[in-house]
């Protein structure tokens, strides 16, 4: 079955180590993962399991101190900017807290103007542009027209991670690298921030992995779920497989942990 | 930007601290252009002339005299004239020639030398009381008398022809000029220092001096800390390993010990006031390099470098758009203590004698060390070393004072 799909990022071996001598921690540990082009990826663990770090691997902001990863079967060569600038025309990333993801120095136009020249569209009379970026934050329901001369602190919580989707929207990568995306939202923008990730994926045919410490979210979204427990990958299968039918102490723990009212919340939407 | 602008001047250590500044500076713009003196000219013949009013003998004799009838105008030139060992002298006497003692008064002058004069007698002699002692009452009686004559001064010009001396005038003991009228009257608030130059115009032109020392070495310092900081708390890796060797060398070797020598092998030929800055500039980047290494690092993880990052910029456009913005709040006052910790250098370089060369350029730290080698403080010229001092800790406590209201708006925890 594995052999049908296309391969879209892959590791081997993967560790990371942090400090040296008697400091060294262990934060990633020999970690192997195949992700396919197509399918919805969740990595699930709780606070210092190493999954932000495994995501910043993959995004390319710090190298990994072992292991190869690859990007569509081939080996990743990001040793030079312009070749760190071309993998990250394929992988974008949301971060987890959107007051902190913005220069509160830079003007949002700016910020998605950045996005329009990634995509090479630095040439285009500002007249396209305008229209480009209206119709990104369309897409998230936002108006370009009120945001135009505003600061990204200046909007809540909610819209800017939506302003955040809307640079997803004009970049258009092949693998979206969401870092809790939703944990400093409240519930009612979660569903919406979600939906609008869904309808990304759908528009676009990215392939997003969510990195989150939420279980319920995991099984609400993802057809893949990777439990992580300190630096190592512990279960790994399809969503119903790992949630439903947990082998591991650990995921049980996960599961059992999630508050009762969510549970009702994540079996109506099945 | 303007809420900014407006929180900096709600804080009143601020306001205080830069009302301060800036008044130093207006005096220092000011200043040469109302009196335009040229600050290093010796003016006075002699060392240390005492801060006053100087008003031109010759000038005063001519000019027009009024005569006024002023009551204490003897006793107080008298008063000038006697000194605390003759007014001792003068109750020793009386006391001996058995005048009440609670009756005599040395303080006051008039009372005193009525006593005198009312009960002074040159043949009578007390037990114990030798001839010289004797002899010494008669000679300061006689110079009273001196005092106390109501005649006039004549004043002789010389006539060029015949070589005799005619009279050209009298000024009598009650005659008064007008200092308007007298053509050359000249202020020395603060009198003359060693070398007979108006203290006053050299301090503010020393000031200036200073000021831009602190300002070129500041600036050095601060930009020097400022690139090496930012390369390597950013950068990381070998380029910080490299940076922070040679900034832990100079941590450890005390700078001001680093500028005396380079200071002293520079020699006393090419010391100008701008290379000393240089120099102190050159010596003093070390704490804001390892000051803003740390604020990089805790920086360049943060997410929006990260997305900056995703969105394909290089590393000088996140250093100058995403990582400089974020601690420009702090360079602005590593930047202020580097000025004022360049002015204390300088002083503190040229005390030694090791500051820009002498005499043709005063800074405050020169005027320092012209009043010192003049022995100034020993014998109690104050107004060549006290205003000088002052104006050093105006200064340094301004700019400090700006530093800390700076501090806590910028840092919320140290609000009161």
């Amino acid at each position: 079955m594995a052999d049908e799909r296309k391969l879209c990022l892959s590791g081997t071996g993967i560790t990371k180590v942090f400090g040296i001598g008697r400091n060294k921690t262990t934060a990633v540990n020999h970690v192997d993962f195949n992700f396919y082009e197509g399918e919805i990826i969740s990595i699930v663990g709780e606070s210092g399991s190493g999954k932000t770090t495994l995501a910043k691997m993959l995004l390319g902001l710090i190298n990994p101190t072992e292991g190869e990863i690859y990007f569509q079967g081939v080996k990743r060569d990001i040793s030079s900017h312009r070749k760190k600038k071309e993998y990250w025309k394929n992988i974008q990333a949301i971060f987890q807290d959107p007051f902190s993801s913005y220069n509160i120095f830079r003007k949002i136009d700016s910020v998605l103007l950045d996005c329009i020249h990634m995509r090479g569209g630095r040439g285009l009379p500002y007249d396209q542009k305008v229209e480009l970026m209206t119709e990104a934050c369309r897409f998230v329901n936002l108006k370009f027209d009120e945001l135009t001369n505003k600061y990204p602190f200046e909007l809540s919580g909610g819209q800017q991670q939506r302003l955040m989707i809307a640079r997803i929207f004009l970049l258009k990568p092949q693998i979206l690298l969401a870092d809790e995306p939703t944990s400093m939202i409240d519930a009612c923008s979660r569903a919406t921030i979600l939906d609008m990730l869904m309808q990304l994926r759908d528009e676009i045919g990215m392939t997003p992995i969510f990195i989150t410490h939420d279980i319920g979210l995991a099984y609400y979204v993802s057809d893949t779920v990777y439990i992580m427990e300190k630096g190592e990958f512990v279960e790994k299968g399809s969503a119903d497989e790992v949630i439903l039918h947990p082998k591991e102490p650990y995921t049980r723990r996960l599961i059992s942990d999630v508050p009762k009212i969510y549970e009702e919340w994540d079996l109506s939407t099945v | 930007m303007r809420h900014l602008t407006r929180q900096v001047f709600n804080s009143g250590k601020f306001v205080v601290g830069f009302s301060i500044f800036v008044g130093i500076l207006l005096i220092v713009i000011i200043y040469p252009i109302l009196f335009p003196y040229p600050p290093l000219e010796i003016i006075g013949q002699g060392n240390f002339f005492p801060p006053g009013l100087y008003v031109n003998v010759y000038d005063s004799i001519f000019t027009s005299h009024y005569i006024l009838n002023l009551d204490d105008a003897t006793a107080n030139r008298i008063a000038s004239k006697l000194d605390s060992e003759d007014r001792l002298a003068i109750q020793k006497w009386l006391t001996a020639s058995g005048f009440p003692e609670s009756e005599i008064d040395i303080e006051n002058t008039a009372q005193l030398l009525d006593q005198w004069t009312n009960n002074f007698d040159p043949t009578k002699r007390f037990p114990g009381m030798t001839n010289a002692d004797r002899n010494y009452f008669i000679r300061l009686n006689n110079s009273l008398k001196g005092l106390l004559s109501t005649e006039g001064a004549i004043i002789a010009v010389e006539n060029p022809e015949t070589a005799s001396l005619e009279e050209a005038g009298v000024v009598a003991q009650n005659d008064y000029i007008v200092v308007n009228e007298v053509p050359n009257v000249r202020l020395l608030p603060l009198g003359t220092d060693n070398f007979g130059r108006d203290v006053l115009t050299e301090l503010v032109a020393a000031t200036k001096v200073s000021l831009i020392i602190g300002f070129v070495a500041g600036s050095i310092a601060t930009l020097i800390g400022l690139i090496l900081g930012l390369l390597s708390g950013y950068i990381g890796g070998q380029v910080d390993d490299v940076i922070m060797f040679f900034t832990n060398l100079l941590t450890v070797i005390p700078s001001f010990v680093l500028l005396i020598l380079i200071s002293f092998s520079i020699g006393q030929e090419q010391r100008g006031a701008f290379t000393i800055a240089v120099v102190i500039g050159l010596t003093s980047w070390v704490w804001t390099t390892r000051a803003v290494r740390s604020q990089v690092i805790s920086l360049r993880n943060r997410d929006h470098v990260n997305l900056s990052k995703l969105s394909g910029h290089s590393i000088s456009y996140i250093i100058i758009a995403d990582i400089l913005p974020y601690i420009a709040s702090y360079v602005v006052m590593a930047l202020i203590l580097q000025i004022s910790s360049a002015i204390l250098a300088e002083a503190g370089l040229s005390i030694l004698g090791l500051g820009p060369r002498t005499t043709e350029v005063a800074t405050l730290g020169l005027m320092l060390n012209w009043a010192l080698i003049y022995q100034a403080p020993i014998l109690g010229y104050w107004w060549a070393f006290y205003p000088v001092i002052i104006v050093i800790a105006l200064i340094a406590f301004s700019l400090n004072l700006m530093n800390t209201g700076l501090d806590q708006v910028f840092n919320p925890a140290l609000r009161e």
